[in-house]
C-alpha cells in the first residue's frame, strides 16, 4: 500500500477509518479484537436475549447519528433501512444485505484501502447492519480487478467464523449470519444497485427500472438493502462511540462523521485522506502537497468522472460533503477528488471521460447506448483537428436529449456531466481547436420541442 | 451438454463465419479438475439459486482453462442447467472474462482520467511499441505478453496504474518500462 503513515488527516483530527492503517497485521483477526473490535458485536450478541439490544435500536442509533450513504448519493442509511417491510409483510422472505465494493468510479479508490488494510472492521459494520435489518445472509460484492482485496475478504470472513462470530446460533445468541464474498468480473455498470443485484443473480449487470425499489424487491425478489463499504464501517463507530460522537465531526446535522477523500491527478502526493465530513477543498489540496510543480489549478472534478467539472474559483471556498458541493452545483459522489493543473488540455479531458461512459453503457436504453459513443466520436473529431462550428451546441443538445430521466438508471446523466459542464465552462478551449480545422459548416438541426412530452411520457412509464 | 441451438449462427449474410453461440472453439474436451469441482459444490451451497453461482464459476473455468472458449461456456452451462446462450451473454457483458488465449503475463494499462492526465496513454502505447509493435489486445508471439487497455483501476493515486494478471504494480512510466518489463521475464 502506497499510504503514508503519517499525515493522512489535518493535524488534529483523530483517524477513525483509517485508525489502524499502517499496524502490523492490521487485516488479521487477533489485532483487530486486540484493538477493541467486535466489542460492538460481542454487546449485541450478549444483549439480545435480554431485550438489551433489538434491530430498532440499532437503526435509531443510525438514524440518530445522520450518516448519509458514502455510495455517490448521500442517501440518509438509517432512513433507507427503515423502507424494508415489516416482517409480517414480507411473505416469509428473507432479507438480504449486499455491501457495494465494486468501487469502480473513475478517481475512487478508498473501499479498496479499506478492505485491503483493515476488512474487519467493514464485517463488523455488516454484522450490526445485518441485525438491524434481519439478514441472515449478506453478500460482498466486489469488482473482480480487486483480486488480491477479495482474497483478503475472504480470509477475513473464514477468521470472523473460526472465531465464532459468524454462522448459526452465534455464541448462543440465537442470531444467525453469513457472509459470502461474491466477484464481479469487469463492469462499472454493476456499481449501480439494481445492476449489482442482476449481476449477483448470475446475469448481465442490467439496471432495473424502479419501482419497485430493492428495499421492497431486491435481490432473488427478496427486500435488500444496498450500502457502500465506507458507510458500512462507519455503522462499527457509530455503535461504538454513539451518535453524538459521530455528529461532531461533520461540518453541520447534514453532513455528519468521518469521510475518506480520494484525491488525485496533478497533485504532489495523490492518496487517501481521512478528515471530517466537510473538509474545505483547499485543506485537502493543502495535505496533498498542493498542486504538483506549485502549479496553479484549471479545473477540479470533486465527486469522481460523474460530477460536473468546477473551475479554480468556484473551489476557492468549497467544502467537501453532500450539500456543500451540491451548493456548487456539482457532487461529492464517492469523493473522488481529481485536480487538473493550468497546463491541462480541458479538451482532451473531457474526451477522456466521454471514452469511459461510451465503453460502460450497459446498452439497454438507447439514448445512453447510442448518446455516449456519439459524444466520444464529436469530441474526438475536435481534438482531431476536424470539428465543426455547430458541434458544441449540437453536443449540448444531444446531451440534454440523454438526461432528465429519458433512461432507466442515472448512468446516462452521470455522462452528460462532464461534456456538459465541460463545454460550458471551458468553451473557449473547444472553440480554439475548432478555429484551426478546415471542416464545413452544417445547419444544426431545430432543437427537439418535443422532448418534454417524451420526458413527462417516460418519466410516467417508469414511475408509474 | 450443450443445450442451446444446434444451428450454427453463421448463416448471415455478409457475416464472417462462428461457432455455435459465438464463442472460440478451444478443439477439446473440458472438465474441471477434482479440486475445482469441489470448490463448486461449496459455491452452491452459498446461494439461494443455481444461476447466482454463474460469474464465480465462470472464474473457476478461466483459472482452470485459461481462457473461456466454447466448451467451456458448454461445460458451465451443463453444471448450472443454464443454456449456453445465456452463458455466453455473460461472459460477454463483463470485460474481464477472456474469450481466447491470452499470454502469461495480461498486461494492463489504465486510461481513465486521472491516469490519462499522467500521461497513460503514451506509456501504454511505449510499452506495445517495445513488444514489436503489439495491437491492442495482440500477444507477443513467444505468448509471454498480451497488452490491452482497461478502465480505472481503482489506483489512481499510482497512475498511471498498471495490473499485471491480478498483481497492481507501483507507477509505471516512459523511464521504467525497461525494467517493469524485465521484471516479468
Ligand atoms: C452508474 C453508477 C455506478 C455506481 N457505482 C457505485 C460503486 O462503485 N460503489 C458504490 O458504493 N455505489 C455506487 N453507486 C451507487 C449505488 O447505486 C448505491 O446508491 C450505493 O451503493 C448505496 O450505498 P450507500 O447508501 O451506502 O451510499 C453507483 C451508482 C450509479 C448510478
Ligand atoms: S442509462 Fe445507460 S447504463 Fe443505465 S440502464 Fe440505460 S443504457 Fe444502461
Ligand atoms: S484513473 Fe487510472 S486507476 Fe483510476
Amino acid at each position: 500500500m502506497s499510504q503514508k503513515k503519517s499525515g493522512f488527516h489535518p493535524a488534529g483530527y483523530e483517524p477513525v477509518l483509517l485508525a489502524r492503517l499502517g499496524k502490523p497485521n492490521s487485516r488479521h483477526i487477533d489485532g483487530y479484537v486486540a484493538d477493541g473490535g467486535y466489542s460492538s458485536w460481542k454487546k449485541i450478541l450478549s444483549g439480545v436475549k435480554t431485550g438489551e439490544w433489538t434491530p430498532v435500536k440499532v437503526t435509531d442509533l443510525v438514524k440518530a447519528s445522520g450518516l448519509r450513504g458514502r455510495g455517490g448519493a448521500g442517501f440518509p442509511t438509517g432512513l433507507k433501512w427503515t423502507f424494508v417491510p415489516p416482517k409480517e409483510k414480507r411473505g416469509g422472505k428473507p432479507v438480504y444485505l449486499l455491501c457495494n465494493c465494486d468501487e469502480s468510479e473513475p478517481g475512487t479508490f478508498k473501499d479498496r484501502l479499506l478492505i485491503e488494510t483493515d476488512p474487519h472492521q467493514l464485517l463488523e459494520g455488516m454484522m450490526l447492519a445485518s441485525f438491524a435489518l434481519d439478514v441472515k445472509h449478506a453478500y460482498i460484492y466486489i469488482r473482480g480487478e480487486m483480486v488480491h482485496g477479495a482474497e483478503y475478504l475472504n480470509e477475513a470472513v473464514s477468521e470472523a467464523y473460526a472465531k465464532g462470530f459468524l454462522g448459526t446460533d452465534i455464541q448462543g445468541s440465537g442470531l444467525t449470519l453469513d457472509i459470502t464474498v461474491h466477484r464481479g468480473a469487469g463492469a462499472y455498470i454493476c456499481g449501480e444497485e439494481t445492476a449489482l443485484i442482476e449481476s449477483l443473480e448470475g446475469k448481465r449487470g442490467h439496471p432495473r427500472i424502479k419501482p419497485p425499489f430493492p428495499a421492497v424487491s431486491g435481490v432473488w425478489s427478496s427486500p435488500t438493502v444496498v450500502n457502500n463499504v465506507e458507510t458500512l464501517a462507519c455503522v462499527k463507530h457509530i455503535l461504538d462511540r454513539g451518535p453524538d460522537w459521530f455528529k461532531t465531526l461533520g461540518r453541520n446535522e447534514k453532513n455528519t462523521g468521518p469521510k475518506l477523500y480520494c484525491i488525485s491527478g496533478h497533485v504532489e502526493r495523490p492518496g487517501v485522506y481521512e478528515g471530517p465530513m466537510g473538509l474545505p477543498f483547499l485543506e485537502l489540496l493543502a495535505l496533498a502537497g498542493g498542486v504538483r510543480g506549485g502549479k496553479k489549478i484549471k479545473a477540479v472534478i470533486p465527486g469522481g468522472a460523474s460530477a460536473p467539472m468546477l473551475t479554480a474559483e468556484e473551489v476557492q471556498s468549497l467544502p467537501l460533503d453532500f450539500d456543500g458541493v451540491a451548493a456548487a452545483k456539482s457532487m461529492l459522489g464517492s469523493a473522488a477528488i481529481m485536480v487538473m493543473d493550468e497546463n491541462t488540455d480541458m479538451v482532451k479531458a473531457v474526451t477522456n471521460i466521454s471514452k469511459f461512459f461510451a465503453h460502460e453503457s450497459c446498452g439497454q436504453c438507447t439514448p445512453c447506448r447510442e448518446g455516449t459513443p456519439w459524444l466520444n466520436k464529436m469530441l474526438k473529431r475536435i481534438v482531431a483537428g476536424q470539428g465543426k462550428r455547430q458541434d458544441l451546441d449540437l453536443m449540448l443538445q444531444i446531451a440534454n436529449q440523454m438526461g432528465n430521466g429519458m433512461t432507466i438508471c442515472v448512468f446516462a446523466d452521470a455522462a452528460i456531466a462532464p461534456v456538459l459542464s465541460g463545454v460550458t465552462k471551458f468553451r473557449s478551449e473547444f472553440e480554439a481547436y475548432i478555429a484551426k480545422s478546415a471542416a464545413l459548416d452544417y445547419q444544426l438541426p431545430a432543437p427537439a420541442a418535443v422532448t418534454d412530452k417524451v420526458a413527462a411520457r417516460v418519466a410516467e412509464g417508469i414511475h408509474s | 451438454m450443450s443445450g442451446g441451438a444446434n444451428v450454427p449462427v453463421d448463416s448471415l449474410p455478409g457475416q464472417p463465419p462462428v461457432g455455435e453461440h459465438g464463442a472460440l472453439s478451444c478443439g477439446k474436451d473440458v472438465k474441471f479438475s477434482e479440486e475445482a469441482l469441489a470448490e463448486f459444490e461449496k459455491l452452491l451451497t452459498r446461494y439461494p439459486t443455481k444461476q447466482a453461482a454463474l460469474l464465480p464459476s465462470l472464474w473457476i473455468a478461466q483459472r482452470e482453462f485459461g481462457w473461456i472458449s466454447r466448451e467451456a461456456v458448454d461445460y458451465v452451462a451443463g453444471l448450472l442447467s443454464l443454456s449456453p446462450a445465456f452463458v455466453w451473454g455473460v461472459v460477454t457483458f463483463y470485460t474481464m472474462y477472456n474469450r481466447a488465449p491470452v499470454g502469461k503475463h495480461l498486461i494492463q494499462f489504465c486510461t481513465s482520467i486521472s491516469c490519462h492526465l499522467n500521461g497513460a496513454e503514451e506509456v501504454y502505447h511505449e510499452c506495445r511499441k517495445k513488444l514489436g509493435g503489439l495491437k491492442p489486445g495482440e500477444t507477443t508471439p513467444d505468448g509471454k505478453f498480451t497488452v490491452i487497455e482497461v478502465e480505472c483501476l481503482a489506483q489512481c493515486d499510482k497512475a498511471p496504474a498498471v495490473m499485471v494478471n491480478g498483481d497492481d504494480h507501483a507507477v509505471i512510466t516512459k523511464d521504467n518500462l525497461d525494467k517493469f518489463l524485465e521484471s516479468l521475464k
